[in-house]
């Protein structure tokens, strides 16, 4: 109403977190790489297939994490990009017939354009808008997907199965079993490239960004295209990951990809610790199981139970499972010294 | 282009109810400069306490006051058991409070009530208002009481000391700590404010949508985007984007063919992002100049 | 006459850094007393200190009473008013307002009438631009406008965090000179903090030199601006 100007100088509304702290030590890296190899080898099918969903979800939170956690645009619209790539793998695979390997580089890359693309016109938004903005993305896809006139290929309202790959060779393991190696051992990559990305220049441009944008800008930081670069990366990820999803749950169907998906994912970040990577797996098994559990506490309330649960999170490790991780260190750190 | 008017005409009824959902969605923005995703959810609750007080034999402006006077108390013990501890914590912790509240919100409403959807009276009646078809005689009354409230908004932050405390401390909370205001308190009240509003928002919403735990959903979605599009530092343009919002809705789902109800969401925020990509801070926003 | 403020082993810290170590001084009441010191050496960091605005240790108090434990809003409330770097200024809200604001602690609503009446004799451009945004205002009428409205609170104690800061030498006379006005006649206590030691030690009764969060030196202002070894060493000139 008045013409005068809100002069903000703005603290980040991302909590920068040094680079160093980003990832694991390799001890701890490794400890968890043995377990999550070995302990599929001694449960049941149905433990596996949620071991699998676990990787598949820490992708997806792994790429949010590279987004708002690394270059500061906050997203709730990564349902949208999970979506995409999971009915290009499914039309992929039950339409053309394409060999289930390689629908997942092509879902990365649909979705790195699609992610990219959108990020365009985001860069005039940030903060409330640019979450209003993702939010309308990610309502949008499911009403997208159940068009008619796509459905020849989407399946509309019905969706898709997708069949389960065998394992290759015929190495005598449970389809499960294999699907999830296949799905570690992409999760392994990925991480590893993540890290690395953040590591790099371009992830020092990112973290620029996110503390000070003008500050990276007058600095001779091309913002707009790391932020578009980072919608992009962080789209193609969750592409790949909406690919193993397809491919492991079996089917596709529009309300399986909600806003519901894209705030979980949302949940999972914050829990796990924002921008610290490794969180991601924290923050994927608490939008898995949590709810499990607060349904087996209360059938009736288990809206109240999660909200509480989730409460209890916030209050006692507001800055997530990277809380933790430090205070464990420190611990440790103390124990080396005495 | 009769039916363009008419259209409008319908639009602007049915944005009364975003309006008033911006209004409160605006009072929290103000108070504590992040939205709060369980807004909806709290006005929600307050109208089943309002319709559980009146099958209990309170008539409607007993109960409408009650729940207005326990939404206020409710907001502000929310504010102080639940937020006050994530003050320092991050902004994006603090948004995951909010899912967690709404999550608890929506469930015990769900668990109290039922989701048999319920009939909810209208103070105003429902006929057709000055012999319009398009608008009913409960619109227009909710159209008044949404301007009513703007008008009482704008006195309070203007022309009350308790209100330019607010403003001070919302604008700039370290300055307002140095002339001596509560700052932290001051959130408080924000907040209890907002609840109040929101209730009164849904006690006018109700009779339209029909009270049940989720019938805030789609509300506080569109309540969010007129609130972003009028400029959410604007009370005024909180209301003007509500009926925007409305007439948006509206003529998609008349013009553009083969739109369903589904897809009206998505495009009316497609649209409003589209207006933000022009103007950043809203129509009626401050543009907010970023120093380094 | 007796040390309004009294300061004993002041610490205080940024995070994990530490920018006061163990300061030590007191103000008399009714003094007009400057605290100097290169960029850096914790003058800032003292006067948020006082009010609570960053973590400390050691004793501070205020006619006798402890301000530790106290939140800012409730030291202020004490009677001390605080202008700090930067002004301040609630750029969006009027001049008026942001007078008002001074003021919004206070009941008597003819005494907060009258007072503003009084700013504006002290500083006749702000009546011009009563009605004006705070922010349309040049730097030294924003200044003005902040002492004005530290002054609406009644204070006892003022803290001004350098005032001088990026105005013209003649605007930062003027407001000296109203400074000391106020100190005289309306018997306010200052502790300004300065960069620029000249004019602050031609205003001053008393002064303190900061170096790296100790105090390094005091003495009246006359002294200390005679003495040219401390200029040369500590100020600069």
């Amino acid at each position: 109403m008045s013409a005068a100007q809100e002069v903000v100088t703005e603290a980040p509304a991302i909590d920068a977190v040094p680079k160093r702290a980003m990832t694991l030590g390799y001890g701890t890296s490794l400890v968890m790489l043995a377990v999550l190899i070995l302990v599929p080898l001694f449960v049941k099918n149905f433990i596996i297939f949620q071991l699998t969903m676990l990787l598949i979800y820490g992708l997806a939170v792994l790429a949010l994490n590279i987004l708002t956690g690394g270059s500061g645009q906050f997203s709730l619209g990564q349902s949208a990009f999970y979506a995409v790539g999971a009915y290009t793998s499914a039309i992929l695979m039950e339409t053309f017939n394409v060999n289930y390997a390689l629908t997942l580089p092509v879902s990365g890359v649909i979705c790195f354009a699609f992610g990219f693309l959108f990020g365009l016109p985001a860069l005039r938004l940030s903060g409330i808008y640019l979450a209003l903005a993702t939010f309308a993305l990610a309502t949008a896809m499911p009403q997208l997907l159940k068009l008619n006139v796509f459905e020849p290929w989407t399946g509309g309202v019905q969706g898709l199965v997708v069949t389960k790959p065998d394992a290759p060779f015929g190495l005598p393991i449970s389809q499960d079993m294999w699907l999830y190696y296949f799905t570690l051992v992409i999760t392994i990559g990925i991480y590893i490239f993540s890290v690395n990305l953040l590591k790099s220049r371009s992830g020092r441009a990112f973290m620029a960004i996110r503390d000070n944008e003008i500050a990276a800008s007058a600095m001779g930081i091309d913002v707009a295209l790391y932020k578009t670069l980072a919608f992009g990366v962080s789209a193609g990820i969750t592409g790949v990951a909406g690919a193993l999803g397809a491919i492991a749950v079996q089917f596709v169907a529009p309300d399986s990809y909600t806003i519901q998906l894209a705030i979980s994912l949302f949940l999972g970040m914050v829990v796990g610790g924002v921008g610290w990577l490794p969180g991601s797996i924290v923050g994927s098994a608490f939008i898995i199981f949590v709810p499990n559990i607060a349904e087996g506490i209360s059938k009736g309330l288990s809206g109240a139970v999660f909200g509480v649960l989730l409460f209890l999170v916030i209050f006692l490790v507001p800055h997530g499972a990277r809380q933790v991780a430090v205070l464990g260190q420190q611990l440790i750190g103390k124990f080396r010294k005495s | 282009m009769e039916l363009f008017t008419n259209q409008v005409l319908a639009g602007i009824a049915t944005g009364a109810i975003y309006a008033c959902m911006a209004l409160a969605i605006v009072m929290i923005y103000q108070a504590i400069d992040h939205l709060n995703f369980a807004q909806g959810e709290m006005a929600m609750f307050s109208t089943f306490i309002a319709w559980q007080l009146m099958q209990w034999g309170v008539p409607y402006w007993g109960a409408f006051v009650i729940t207005v006077a326990f939404s206020f108390a409710a907001g502000i013990i929310i504010e102080r058991l639940l937020f006050k501890p994530l003050a320092k914590a991050p902004i994006l912790t603090n948004v995951a409070g909010f899912i967690a509240l709404y999550s608890i919100v929506n469930s015990v409403a769900g668990l109290i009530w039922d989701f048999t959807i319920k009939q909810f009276p209208t103070p105003f009646g429902s006929s057709p208002f000055l012999g319009s078809q398009l608008i009913s005689t409960h619109q227009a009354g909710m159209i008044g009481v949404t301007l009513l409230l703007l008008l009482l908004l704008f006195f309070f932050f203007r022309f009350t000391r308790m209100g330019l405390a607010m403003r001070a401390a919302a604008a700039l909370p370290e300055s307002a700590r140095l002339v001596g205001i509560n700052t932290s308190w001051m959130i408080a009240l924000g907040w209890g404010m907002a609840a109040a509003i929101g209730s009164i928002a849904g006690m006018m919403i109700a009779p339209v949508v029909f009270l049940e735990p989720n019938m805030m959903l789609g509300v506080l979605i569109y309540g969010f985007a007129a609130a972003v599009l009028g400029g959410l530092t604007s009370p005024f343009g909180a209301v003007i984007g509500g009926f925007l919002v409305g007439i948006f809705e509206n003529l998609t789902g008349t013009y553009i063919p083969g739109v369903g109800n589904e897809l009206k969401l998505p495009i009316a925020l497609a649209l409003i992002v589209i207006v933000l990509v022009v103007k950043p801070a809203g129509l009626f926003g401050r543009p907010i100049v970023k120093r380094v | 006459m007796t040390a309004m403020l009294n300061i004993k082993d002041l610490r205080a810290y940024y995070g994990q850094v530490q920018a006061l170590h163990g300061l030590e001084f007191g103000l008399n009441e009714g003094s007009l007393t400057t605290l100097l010191g290169a960029n850096g050496a914790g003058k800032t960091t003292t006067l948020r200190a006082i009010c609570n605005m960053v973590r400390s240790t050691g004793s501070i108090e205020f006619d006798g009473a402890a301000l530790s434990g106290r939140s800012t809003e409730n030291i202020v409330r004490l009677g001390i008013a605080h202008v700090p770097q930067g002004r301040g200024t609630f750029t969006t809200m009027t001049v008026e307002e942001n007078l008002q604001l001074g003021a919004i602690t206070r009941r008597d609503r003819a005494g907060i009438v009258s007072d503003i009446e009084r700013m504006y004799d002290h500083f006749p451009v702000l009546k011009q631009r009563h009605t004006q945004q705070a922010g349309t205002l040049s730097g030294g009428e924003q200044q003005m406008l902040a002492v004005a409205r530290a002054l609406m609170l009644r204070p006892r104690l003022m803290l001004l965090d350098e005032p001088s800061f990026g105005l013209a030498p003649l605007i930062v006379r003027d407001l000296f000179r109203i400074l000391g006005k106020i100190n005289r006649e309306d018997k306010v206590t200052i502790l300004v903090v300065e960069q620029n030691a000249q004019l602050a030690l031609e205003l001053a009764d008393k002064a303190y030199v900061i170096e790296t969060g100790r105090i390094v030196m005091s003495g009246s202002a006359a002294e200390i601006a005679s003495n040219e070894d401390i200029r040369k060493s500590y100020l600069g000139y």
